[in-house]
């Protein structure tokens, strides 16, 4: 048996040990420990050193409000947790946990030097230290700073684990599942409600799980715990999540829960998520997250041995551990007693209650005085731990008063193994807060309660500043739980227990919380982040007044326990620092999550292959089958480019161009966004949104159609058909589908309710094959089941209905890439069908498929914009030569107004044109700047920038398209674009390089 | 990448599950209109018009008829072909403001049908899909992780989605993913 454990009693599976190591060592603990517990049975109380001074720290409580004893577990080298909360971490077989912040081992450890330094490191000392020489930051500080600071390692490996997320309903969430939730929880689900309850803790219970001496409806405590558990777990209507941390609290009753679901397992069963992110929308909130003890500050309080009192009753009562043997308690209110009660009961021998109160026993409990008489316990009163002694562990404390000066008197030693710290509960108030209710304070408590809601939501028992016994707790709790049925529409009662309270239970009494404090050499308020009394002095002495500032200023309460034990103390600290009541120094607020939450539980299941969705054409399977090379347009997936053996990108490109001009090729325009706006309004709709006159465009013909926003800027642009009098075929850009969608809707719903139009998208009914090239027609002509596309019957920008070897088509006569051009949209489904039937009849044309990298050159060719690359958000229809699709008659459009501003039309505007480099071999980079001077020394005058750039097979040498501050009226100059390598000379020249008459297209 | 991805997923492929699987009906419309015209389409179909968020109708025919907005209506035909049900209601919305268009190739369905449907679907998708809240019969437009859908709740662990062709991959993939939480082995 462990050193520290006791033969019987606990909650803890006795009939098999449990190994695990820590720091590499060898141990024993049980089912039902923690790793706190454990280590605490095998006398380990050294568990990690601290944050900054890298003083040697143990275990100071038994929950998540744990700010020392942080460990990193380790499964394997991708499954290894840093800075857990020992006292949190449940032992399973096999655990293996290091400390951390030690080097080169937790006993010896040169990081403790910085302590030597502690008077050179004050609070802020970062803010004051570091500043010169300036280079120094980058080359010796930070890196300096960044290696001494941090706690635990994060694993370099991926994740290999699943993390699951679910979005859940219901009537009533309790949060905490102790006497209170319990018994919400219970009220609750007898109306018939949904209910979900949830508790950070592997076992409901609560308090009650320390509690072997109340009894409930004639049961002993943790028999109606069992009861209750059971009651709620046969009602299909209740979901119970232990493990499970509500984090966040979020408008509108919704709430974060993170559930931990196989980190206490020796073997987790292969696929089970680790675990499992609740959001939870919730018609009624019952908080009962209990309260968190505090502990007192006075020199030496951080020494492994110091332990809050609570704790040391719970691994007592829980795990059957007593963590010391000579045990002296410290306290400022009347729970210390109880804990007093409980240790010389098991065996242990209490020195000494050191009671801060001069007379603390007239509001105690009858029988209290003669119980500490026959156990032998002395109570010192108005007394304080002046200091405590011991090397690594504490060894003695020095006790005395404290006379009218401050000074202390009449100090003395007493030997111990194990001091225990009382230092008052403190509701834990975090996830009220977080809920935006309004805090108040309490005079009596002197603590913050939870005053007016914000939601629709009450808190009970402990939380809300029941203190002071179980029946309290438990009746509150069924009150709210019957409230909250009531308030979400079922008819809930409230249950009434008998109970029976043990005699010694924790009451508040007096709590003389300002006056409690020590001063001294190492008096810590922040265990975490090593935050002393004298800091706080400093803050104040410097000038600060608010809590906000001195927290920041200090950075207590700003670790990543969030302040749990350290925020109240520290804000006492100031207020009697500052002469002021505490309620005016302020309160810090509450932020999710309450602990920390892996990131991988945000991300669940939103990764590798399902992080986004990717999306893939009804011809993708084609364009794998030829070979291509896709690149990410939005979500989708498009063919890049078609390399044939031994070609690069280059190679492929410069002959799928070759193909286009001078025979035909094949591309996948299926992305494209399509719109259908239809009703009798579609004509008007059309006219006010895009810039374009829709009201000539004949059923059956085209046009390119121009979309500003309202402040005048090029949005997207895209082919759009007349389909009939009140029906429009829209394209859109492919990145563009859902936005241009979502602004007409927007402009459809809200500004132009007089229409009466509609829309829908089609993006993903049609497959659209764009076949292009002089030899387009050829092509398709023996195809299309007998229609007549000649010139004459199918003009450039016209649109027909028919068949395409029997599959309903239509065929839009566009281009794109300058050539003779069709788009083929068939069904989806029969894309591939038909686009096999083009590629058959291509085989003796030389039909080649083409990508987006030579759909962009051939384009480029023709200087025809792609929106995005081209355009930035900042480019008007002028400046992009676009100023002919602008439908002048008309009354207005999305984006008229903004165009008359005197600005829109400065001559100085970039403007788009073309550049042709010098040396054509010579390709510009997309991105490069232009200037007009050469030889400039930066920051030089720039007067544009590159957009497009390519080499062009076709031109046998390098285009590119840019924007040039008054570009058009510099066509002809010679302008330049500096690089690392030089300042390459470029011509200006209009904006279309090849067939600028369009001969090409009207064949 | 094999070319079962030219239609998606390729159900059939072994990532689709058997409690997942594709059903395809023979048509289906985005019908957008005024009451009246919503009226009149409701009548040459000979069901009542699903005028209200979360409503269905059709149930007992072929056709199932969703309510996605104030003036939207999505109609899935399950015999009826696009070319025969759209000349039909085009004749009955004659001189009637609206708009009728083919989406039958657009989407695609799946059948959800497992005990765990619903907690699945909770795993991305935020309704309350208890059945007194989303009962039986109900249908609307709403979101599956980063994908639009549209659930119709055919009993009480059996659903209908309708989701976009090219997003049917990433919602098959994610709720192949899920379901090993509630059946490991699937």
């Amino acid at each position: 048996m462990s050193v520290a454990r006791l033969p019987t009693g606990g909650q803890v599976g006795r009939d098999r040990t449990l190994r695990f190591s820590f720091d590499g060592k060898s141990y024993e603990g049980l089912q039902g420990d923690t790793l706190a517990s454990a280590l605490l049975a095998n006398g380990v109380h050294l568990v990690g050193r601290s944050f900054k001074y890298h003083r040697p720290r143990g275990i100071m409580t038994a929950g998540p409000e744990e700010p020392s004893a942080l460990v990193t577990v380790r499964r394997d080298a991708a499954r290894s947790t840093p800075n857990l909360r020992a006292t949190q971490v449940e032992l399973y077989d096999g655990l293996c946990a290091v400390s951390q912040n030690r080097w080169p081992s937790l006993r010896f450890d040169l990081g403790r030097l910085t302590e030597l330094f502690s008077p050179l490191l004050p609070a802020g000392f970062y803010y004051k230290t570091f500043m010169w020489p300036r280079t120094a930051w980058h080359q010796l500080y930070e890196p300096l700073i960044r290696r001494m600071a941090g706690l635990g390692e994060a694993p370099l490996l991926p994740d290999p684990d699943r993390y699951a997320q679910q979005h859940a309903h219901c009537e009533v969430l309790v949060v905490g599942a102790g006497p209170a939730g319990l018994a919400a929880a219970l009220a609750a689900s007898r109306s018939g409600a949904r209910v979900i309850l949830c508790d950070e803790r592997p076992r409901f219970g609560g308090s009650l799980l320390c509690d072997d001496r109340s009894r409930i409806d004639g049961l002993a405590a943790t028999e109606w715990v069992t009861a209750a558990i059971a009651e709620l777990a046969q009602n299909p209507r209740v979901r119970l999540l232990p493990r499970t941390t509500a984090f966040g609290y979020f408008p509108h009753n919704h709430l974060g829960l993170s559930e931990r679901i196989t980190d206490h397992l020796a073997e987790p069963p292969a696929g089970l998520a680790r675990e499992r992110l609740w959001q939870v929308r919730a018609q009624q909130v019952v908080l009962a997250t209990g309260s968190i003890e505090q502990p007192l500050v006075f020199p030496g309080n951080d020494r492994p041995g110091v332990m809050l009192a609570g704790a040391a009753l719970r691994y007592l009562k829980e795990q059957a551990v007593m963590p010391g043997r000579r045990v002296v308690i410290v306290t400022i209110c009347d729970s210390a007693y109880r804990v007093a009660f409980e240790m010389q009961a098991a065996g242990a021998r209490v020195a000494a209650i050191i009671d801060l109160r001069p007379d603390p026993s007239p509001a105690q409990p009858d029988g209290w005085q003669q119980r500490l008489r026959q156990a032998g316990i002395a109570v010192e009163t108005a007394a304080r731990v002046l200091r405590t002694r011991g090397r690594g562990h504490v060894s003695a404390v020095e006790i005395g008063r404290l006379d009218a000066a401050g000074l202390p008197t009449g100090q003395r030693s007493i030997d111990c193994d194990l001091l225990l710290v009382a230092g008052g509960f403190v509701p834990s108030v975090h996830l009220f807060s977080q809920s935006r209710g309004k805090l108040r304070y309490d005079e009596a408590l002197q603590t913050y309660l939870p005053g007016d809601s914000a939601e629709s939501e009450r808190s009970a028992g402990a939380c809300r500043g029941l203190l002071s016994g179980l029946a309290a707790a438990l009746q509150d709790g069924a009150a709210a739980g019957a409230a909250a049925a009531n308030a979400s529409g079922c008819a809930g009662e409230e249950p009434r227990f008998e109970i029976i309270e043990d005699s010694t239970a924790a009451t508040a009494g007096r709590l003389p919380r300002a006056e409690a404090a020590v001063s001294g050499p190492k008096a810590f308020v922040d265990f975490q982040h090593d935050v002393m009394l004298k800091d706080l002095d400093l803050a104040m002495r410097e000038g600060f007044r608010s809590i906000e500032h001195i927290k920041r200023y200090t950075t207590t309460g700003m670790a990543t326990d969030q302040g749990k034990t350290s925020n109240v103390n520290a804000l006492h600290h100031a207020a009697r620092g500052l002469g002021k009541p505490v309620p005016s120094v302020g309160l810090t607020t509450f932020r999710m999550p309450y602990t920390p939450i892996t990131f991988a539980s945000f991300a669940g299941q939103a990764r590798g292959e399902i992080f986004d969705p990717v999306r893939r054409t009804p011809m993708h399977g084609w364009a794998v089958r030829q070979g291509a090379v896709f690149e990410d347009v939005g979500m989708w997936k498009r063919a890049r480019f078609f390399p044939r053996s031994g070609e690069d990108m280059h190679a492929a490109v410069a002959r799928e161009c070759r193909a286009v001009r001078e025979g035909c090729g094949v591309f996948d325009a299926s992305t494209l966004g399509k719109i259908v706006v239809a009703g009798p309004g579609a004509t008007a709709f059309m006219d006010r949104f895009y810039v374009n006159d829709w009201s000539k465009l004949a059923v059956g013909r085209c046009k390119y159609g121009v979309l500003l926003r309202d402040d005048g800027f090029v949005y997207d642009d895209g082919v759009v058909a007349r389909l009939a009098e009140d029906r429009f075929h829209v394209t859109t850009t492919t990145g563009g589908a859902a936005r241009v969608l979502a602004m007409m809707e927007d402009y459809r719903q809200t500004e132009w309710t007089d229409l009466d139009v509609w829309l829908t998208s089609t993006t993903e009914q049609w497959a659209v094959i764009a076949v292009q090239g002089p030899r387009a027609r050829e092509l398709l002509a023996p195809l299309v089941d007998g229609l007549d596309i000649s010139a004459a019957a199918l003009p450039h920008m016209a649109v027909v209905h028919g068949t395409l070897r029997g599959m309903p088509m239509m065929l839009f006569r566009v281009s794109f890439t300058g050539e003779l051009g069709f788009e083929v949209n068939v069904p989806s489904d029969q894309g591939a069908a038909a686009l096999d039937a083009i590629c058959e009849a291509g085989k003796a044309l030389g039909l080649t498929p083409y990508g987006t990298e030579t759909m962009h050159v051939l384009r480029a060719e023709k200087g025809f914009i792609i929106i995005g690359q081209d355009t930035d958000g900042t480019v008007t229809p002028d400046d992009v030569g676009l100023t002919w699709a602008i439908g002048k008659a008309k009354p207005d459009f999305v984006g008229k107004r903004a165009l008359a501003r005197p600005a829109m039309h400065a001559p100085d505007r970039k403007q788009l044109v073309g550049l042709l480099t010098r040396d054509p071999r010579v390709v510009l980079e997309e991105g490069a700047q232009v200037v007009d001077v050469p030889g400039q020394a930066p920051p030089m005058k720039l007067i544009g920038h590159v957009t497009s750039s390519y080499a062009s097979a076709t031109l046998g040498r390098s285009i590119a398209l840019a924007v040039v501050a008054g570009g058009r009226a510099r066509i002809g100059q010679t302008l330049h674009v500096p690089m690392p390598g030089g300042e390459i000379p470029v011509e200006v020249c209009a904006p279309v390089f090849y067939d600028p008459k369009g001969a090409r297209l009207n064949v | 990448m094999s070319d079962t991805a030219s239609s998606g997923i390729g159900m059939g492929t072994t990532l689709a599950p058997a409690w997942l699987q594709r059903v395809t009906p023979a048509a289906r419309f985005v019908l957008q209109g005024g009451p009246s015209a919503l009226a009149a389409a409701a009548r040459a179909l000979g069901i009542p018009d699903a005028d209200a968020p979360g409503r269905c109708s059709g149930e007992g025919t072929t056709l199932t008829l969703i309510w996605l907005g104030p003036d939207e209506r999505l109609l899935i035909a399950w015999l009826e072909d696009a070319a025969s049900l759209g000349a039909r209601l085009e004749a009955a919305l004659a001189g009637q403001a609206h708009s009728l268009v083919d989406v039958t190739q657009r989407q695609v369905g799946l059948r959800l049908a497992a005990a765990f449907a619903a907690d699945l679907l909770n795993c991305g998708c935020p309704l309350d899909l208890d059945p007194a809240r989303f009962p039986v019969g109900s249908g609307t437009r709403t979101l599956f992780n980063k994908t639009d859908i549209v659930l119709w709740r055919r009993g009480v662990d059996d659903f209908h989605i309708e989701v976009w062709r090219s997003f049917e991959d990433y919602l098959v993939r994610w709720m192949a993913e899920a379901a090993q939480d509630f059946a490991p082995q699937r």
